[in-house]
């Protein structure tokens, strides 16, 4: 209780130094692309009946675009880190796929899925698919070959090792790396909703850009930045409750 | 029961560039309750051996049998502490000293039951539900046996232990583990950089010569074991005698790297 209480009163701390940087800024450039913090609030309640619905979409797509990443990743990459055999065959593979920017293949996921949810889906999985893959396998490298070693005194089969010894121990750096990839996997949703279809945050942002409506286009930037601190404070959530050994001792 | 014999044993690793022979021929014989220490100098394979012995490390040539069988893979009542590491972080003091019963299936009520019991034996009832990391070193060591004692184990292999911890906890924890062996007549084997260790521990004492490994001298220990015996002349002699034996092995010379 008493960390929550804290966490929010940092929340609220940042939140007044952002608003008055915000003010200040507006007030100083004095253009419409950035209005003050009071009218930009006013807009998110006067669009909120006309924005609820496209947060839906986004946070719908976004969630399921880092589950799928997630589901498939996490367990890839631990096996690639803990078998050699698999690693020697999968790994250039990845190493060759990992540098290449993702995003440039929405255009063939659009010609292929068609303009809407499964290609923007699937652009964002594939993302993060990628993060998740990279860090579990290094997670799973350097697990202590100690940590292994005494399980398997014990008797533990390949199967308990890994769920004793490979999942728990790579666990951390799995978060680490959805935390890192939920930054990049709302970027990449923008700027996919901003050219596939006609609806989402990045679609409101874009079009009320494009009608200049600046008052609009400021309530969809800051929908958009809600989610991704909700998505934030989700996965640093669930990090508490699954990793709670590394709060302690601390 | 678990008696250890192990015959021209020989280990040899596959490094990177070249191959290096671990342990060359080494020759093992313990009685079923006895209590060994082994010392020598650095990279003699004392590690190497233990692991072999555990049933962990494929061996080159030679055979070992623990109680009349040979080993071939872990064996259910042989326990390996190591100095570090042997602890999961990410399990709580209880989940890691039922760890090895739950591995081995074992209902969950005779699990809480016997490492209830096992902790009481250490001292670390009161921290069932802490993590490790919120442990004493001495402490870590301490669950770290209440999990071979949870298994019941017959054989406990120790790899230098103690080597982590400062002087005080360093003799509680020999104090514990001599009771203990006392206690319950368990098979012991003790891998040890230390010679009053060594001597305070070990029934018997294998001096292992440098690389690659063999057994160079058995030095018995008879006072091992007898009240008081840390305070004793006999205790100061035998640490002399093995201090010289390790002396000429050139095991104590800068650059040797025992200690």
């Amino acid at each position: 209780m008493r960390t929550w209480l804290r966490r929010a009163i940092g929340y609220v701390g940042a939140i007044a130094v952002m608003l008055v940087v915000w003010e200040a800024a507006s007030l100083l450039l004095h253009s419409p692309a950035l209005p003050t913090p009071a009218d930009a609030l006013m807009q998110v309640v006067e669009q909120f009946p006309l924005l609820a619905p496209h947060f839906g979409y986004s946070a719908l797509r976004v969630v399921v675009a880092m589950v799928i990443g997630l589901v498939v990743g996490a367990p890839l990459g631990l096996w690639l880190g803990r078998s050699k055999a698999a690693d020697l065959v999968a790994g250039p593979l990845i190493f060759l796929n990992y540098p290449v920017p993702k995003a440039v293949f929405l255009p063939v996921l659009l010609v292929l899925l068609g303009i809407g949810n499964a290609s923007i889906i699937a652009l964002i999985a594939l993302i993060v698919f990628f993060q998740i893959l990279v860090t579990a396998r290094d997670a799973a490298r350097s697990i202590p070959a100690a940590s292994v070693l005494s399980v398997r005194s014990l008797g533990a089969n390949a199967w308990q090792v890994f769920t004793n010894v490979t999942v728990p121990g790579a666990m951390p750096e799995i978060f680490t790396a959805l935390r890192i990839g939920a930054g990049t996997a709302v970027a990449v949703l923008f700027f996919s909703e901003s050219i596939a279809g006609s609806t989402g945050l990045g679609y409101f942002v874009f079009d009320a850009w494009g009608r200049v409506r600046y008052g609009e286009m400021f309530a969809g930037i800051l929908a958009m930045a809600l989610l991704g601190v909700l998505l934030y404070e989700a996965i640093e959530f669930a990090e508490s409750r699954l990793c709670r050994w590394e709060r302690a001792g601390r | 029961m678990a008696s250890v014999s192990a015959h021209a044993v020989g280990v040899t690793y596959h490094g990177v560039d070249s191959d290096v022979v671990a342990l060359a021929g080494a020759d093992l014989e313990l009685a079923d309750g006895s209590s060994v220490a082994v010392i020598g100098p650095s990279g003699c394979g004392k590690s190497t051996l233990l692991l072999a012995v555990a049933g962990l490390l494929a061996t080159s040539t030679g055979s070992v049998d623990v109680g009349g069988e040979p080993v071939s893979g872990p064996r259910l009542r042989t326990s390996l502490i190591l100095q570090d590491f042997g602890l999961l972080p990410w399990k709580t003091v209880r989940e890691n000293a039922e760890l090895g019963l739950r591995i081995r299936r074992h209902p969950s009520s005779e699990r809480r039951a016997r490492a209830a019991e096992a902790l009481e034996r250490v001292g670390l009832t009161e921290f069932v539900g802490l993590y490790p990391s919120e442990l004493s070193g001495g402490m870590r060591q301490r669950l770290a046996l209440a999990r071979a004692l949870a298994l019941d184990a017959d054989l406990l292999l120790m790899d230098e232990p103690l080597s982590a911890l400062d002087a005080l906890t360093r003799e509680d924890l020999q104090d514990l583990l001599l009771s203990l062996w006392l206690d319950r007549r368990h098979t012991s084997v003790l891998v040890t950089h230390s010679i009053e260790e060594a001597v305070y521990l070990g029934g018997t004492v294998l001096v292992m010569t440098p690389r690659p490994g063999r057994i160079g001298s058995i030095v018995e220990n008879p006072g091992m074991g007898t009240p008081g015996y840390r305070q004793t002349e006999a205790f100061y002699a035998k640490c002399a005698e093995l201090r010289g034996l390790l002396e000429a092995e050139g095991a104590l010379h800068p650059g040797g790297g025992a200690l």
